[in-house]
């Protein structure tokens, strides 16, 4: 079978609107894991030892299952309890959660490697516990973990087409779809396969230059 | 719910297959990992080019673009994978064989410059060094984040569902179109596939504490910012 280079710069649109859809998913999900990620990382360190093991349990549980069967526990069940949500907004905020358990172990090593000193000198300054977090531990932790979270962003940016088990038409769907209209899928499948090495290729160098940058040893 | 656990020899079915693909995928990765991780860890320039290509190749693209390139876009090339089950365990072990790629040649470079000067001094071939003073040194290293991929492995057979393999996710579709049961379904299966991940751990537990023993060491603590970051996808395995 040849190359049609008329069909694929006839599904090449359809594709990027396809990828519009997969990027939205992969930057929404992305500030959803970001932010819970060291909602649960803080949460374990609290004293209350039933909220940090629950926590713990929590995130473990959901780190060691597929995103599929997750997928369809949002996409299904939710509904069942009376929350009905569109494809898209499941497919998000399971990304963005799946990912939170990551980049909680990530925020919690980050933590744990802010030197002690750093914790003894807020303690003698008798900085409130609020300010010890907020103006000394976070923004040296934070500042280590930048490059390992970059590296998730990619990762979500690679396991959004599983988001086609429930319906979304992000770019691997769409590409299906118009090989399944046409019966060509050589074009818009490979098409997909260099637009995804396009993307994170790049972004992976990208993510190297902010380790150099922000290297803490 | 009561029939969903009528249901549990197909669900048995599906959890077999995904420890099929699992342990299968997982040798794959293994044997590319430890290959291209060598190649990355070569003296010529052009070796280590080959790593670089394997390993920002795959580790770039997501494994179910990759499945779906095997599985539609290849036959019409003139390439026919009869088995969907050897196209997905190649999309797999080719993914994750790039990953532990990294972890290997992160975690040669990682054994003390000493032990390679003390090799060199003693007058080894390059193979005994390699075989007998670095590997076993790096491999002590490259187990936790083994590990980690390990899971991820078994979390990514789920993308078989996809194609059409019977699956532990296949099967659930299934059961829970045939009963109705939605929300029994879907809750179980996540339990089962956890089920599946904490048994792979404990292997890599037992097999962390056995190296561990063997190079006379203390088992290693709980993971750093370095092991975890070696175990995120597309990372730099950190030395």
């Amino acid at each position: 079978m040849e190359w049609d280079w008329q069909y694929s710069s006839d599904v090449l649109p359809d594709l990027l609107r396809g990828l519009r859809y997969t990027l939205t998913a992969t930057l929404l999900g992305y500030v959803i894991a970001v932010t819970l990620g060291l909602v649960w990382a803080l949460l374990r360190r609290t004293p209350n030892v039933v909220v940090a093991q629950a926590v713990r349990w929590a995130t473990e549980f959901i780190r060691c299952t597929p995103l599929i069967p997750q997928l369809f526990f949002v996409y299904y069940v939710l509904p069942a309890w009376g929350l009905t949500i569109g494809s898209l907004t499941a497919g998000i905020i399971t990304l963005g959660v799946h990912y939170s358990t990551y980049t909680a172990e990530v925020y919690r090593a980050g933590i744990a490697d802010v030197p002690r000193g750093q914790w003894e000198a807020a303690t003698a300054l008798n900085l409130p516990r609020s300010r010890v977090w907020l103006d000394v531990i976070l923004p040296q932790a934070v500042r280590r973990v930048i490059p390992t979270l970059g590296n998730y962003l990619i990762a979500m940016f690679k396991d959004s087409p599983l988001l086609l088990v429930i319906n979304v038409t992000e770019l691997l769907n769409t590409a299906y779809r118009e090989g399944a209209e046409s019966l060509r899928f050589l074009e818009p499948i490979t098409m997909v396969g260099l637009l995804f090495v396009l993307i994170s290729v790049p972004a992976s160098i990208f993510v190297r230059r902010l380790e150099k940058r922000y290297a803490a040893h | 719910m009561s029939e969903v656990l009528d249901s549990y020899p197909q669900l048995l079915r599906g959890a077999w297959v995904t420890v099929q693909l699992t342990v299968c995928g997982a040798a794959l990765a293994l044997v590319l990992a430890l290959l291209f991780g060598l190649a990355g860890a070569s003296r010529h320039a052009w070796v280590r080019g080959l790593n670089r290509v394997y390993v920002e190749f795959f580790r770039g693209t997501a494994t179910l673009v990759l499945l779906y390139w095997f599985f539609y876009a290849l036959p019409l090339v003139g390439v026919r994978i009869d088995s969907t089950m050897v196209a997905a365990v190649l999309a797999l072990g080719l993914n994750v064989g790039a990953y532990g790629a990294e972890v290997v040649r992160g975690s040669l470079k990682a054994v003390p410059a000493a032990q390679y000067e003390a090799t060199v001094a003693l007058n080894f071939s390059p193979y005994q060094r390699m075989r007998r003073v670095v590997l076993p040194q790096g491999f002590a290293l490259m187990l936790p984040p083994f590990g980690n991929l390990l899971i991820e492995l078994m979390k990514g057979t789920a993308i078989v569902y996809t194609v059409g393999l019977a699956d532990l996710a296949r099967v659930s579709k299934d059961v829970q179109g045939s009963t109705g049961e939605t929300v029994a379904v879907f809750s179980v299966i996540p339990v089962l596939y956890f089920v599946i991940a904490q048994v792979l751990l404990l292997f890599v537990r037992y097999a962390e504490r056995r190296v561990d023993r063997m190079l006379g060491r203390r088992p290693s603590r709980g993971p750093s910012l370095g092991t975890i970051a070696a175990g995120a996808p597309g990372t730099e395995a950190a030395g």
